[in-house]
């Protein structure tokens, strides 16, 4: 089945930064991005201003699906951590919650094995907020929740988009 | 899977390109991406071969403007149309919420638009998809070839739920923006669903 529509409130937002800058300071890491496994960003902390995020991110997600594909021919059911060694800087990837990549960019300031560690503890902290969100998600099936914005969508405001 | 953030107020929409190979699907991503402001667009990335032949996939990200507060942004996929690139394709449509499926409108490849249109029925299957619920537009591309089946009877073969349907050059145009659009719109009514 696909997975259900993510969504993702002001609260565990906030809560994901938080442990996003708090990763990035452990592990002295140059940025991390939390991404989601169809290639949205979801949050971001550290020197993003120097990346084309959203490429990054598409990009990221292409990686993992490619490497998932390459677990299952050889009878695996993931490979759960991917890194990509570069001259300056290297790329930690890591799967979170089942549904999110972890993609942390380091340079010479931190080493693989200080970010492994950090990735793991951090990972466990992101798991709790995922599950909230899902439990949130289903929640909003029912009547407590407020209605999406977009329930009211009008054929006009779908227009209005197009009309250049 | 479209993904809602009211942190940052976006929304996100997944599209993919979809048919058989040579048939124009980096092209309606080119074209879309050397017409759409600056502001509105990201950047273009092509996975190709060193023959310009796709890979893994085109991607283009497209700002529309917003909704109800909310910027709306779409991602515009393409798969590899070669047959034996397979198991890249379905990747791809992981997390789909919009199909555009780009036929070739040569006689000589009406054998491969259909076999391509049943690769995507099966693979989004896989995915736990269906074509028939899926947001879906279809393109005859190529209209400006000599050797083109007519529209009417391209349409019998291939068109699969009345989805709407658009006649196209994509290297020059036409097209190429109604069909994102019907595609676009139906992803759209699809979230006042939920």
């Amino acid at each position: 089945m696909p997975s259900p529509e993510l969504v993702l409130y002001q609260e565990e937002f906030q809560r994901l930064d938080t442990a996003l800058k708090k990763l990035r300071q452990d592990a002295n890491a140059r940025a991390i991005f939390l991404i989601d496994r169809t290639g949205q960003q979801i949050a971001a902390a550290g020197e993003i201003e120097q990346f084309d995020t959203t490429s990054l991110a598409s990009l990221t997600a292409g990686n993992v699906a490619a490497t998932d594909g390459l677990a299952k021919l050889i009878g695996e059911r993931e490979f759960s951590v991917l890194f990509h060694e570069g001259q300056r800087d290297h790329i930690h990837i890591s799967i979170v919650a089942k549904r999110a990549i972890l993609l942390v960019i380091f340079d010479e300031r931190s080493s693989l094995g200080l970010v492994r560690l950090r990735v793991k503890r951090a990972s466990q902290e992101m798991e709790l907020i995922f599950e909230e969100m899902l439990r949130k998600g289903e929640k909003s099936v029912g009547p407590v929740v407020p209605a999406s914005p977009f329930a009211e969508i009008t054929d006009e405001d779908i227009d209005a988009l197009f009309s250049e | 899977m479209t993904f809602i953030n009211y942190a940052t107020r976006e929304i996100n929409c997944k599209i993919v390109y979809y048919g058989p190979g040579l048939g124009g699907k980096t092209s309606n991503l080119q074209y879309i991406y050397n017409k759409t402001a600056p502001e509105s667009k990201g950047k273009m990335i092509s996975l190709a071969t060193e023959a310009d032949r796709t890979l893994f996939f085109d991607f283009l990200p497209l700002d529309l403007g917003s909704i109800r507060g909310f910027t709306t942004r779409f991602h515009l996929y393409t798969v590899p149309g070669q047959v034996f690139y397979d198991a890249s394709r379905k990747l791809i449509l992981k997390g789909v919420d919009g199909v555009v499926f780009v036929a070739d409108s040569q006689e000589e490849r009406m054998e491969a638009n259909v076999e391509s249109i049943r690769n995507l029925e099966e693979n989004l299957r896989e995915h736990g998809f269906e074509l028939s619920t899926m947001p879906y537009a279809l393109q005859f591309n190529k209209r400006d070839l000599p050797n083109v089946v007519a529209v009417e009877e391209m349409y019998r073969f291939l068109n699969y739920k009345r989805e709407p349907t658009f006649e196209a050059v994509a290297t020059t145009g036409l097209g190429v923006f109604d069909t994102l659009k019907a595609v676009a719109k139906q992803v759209l009514i699809e979230l006042r669903k939920r």
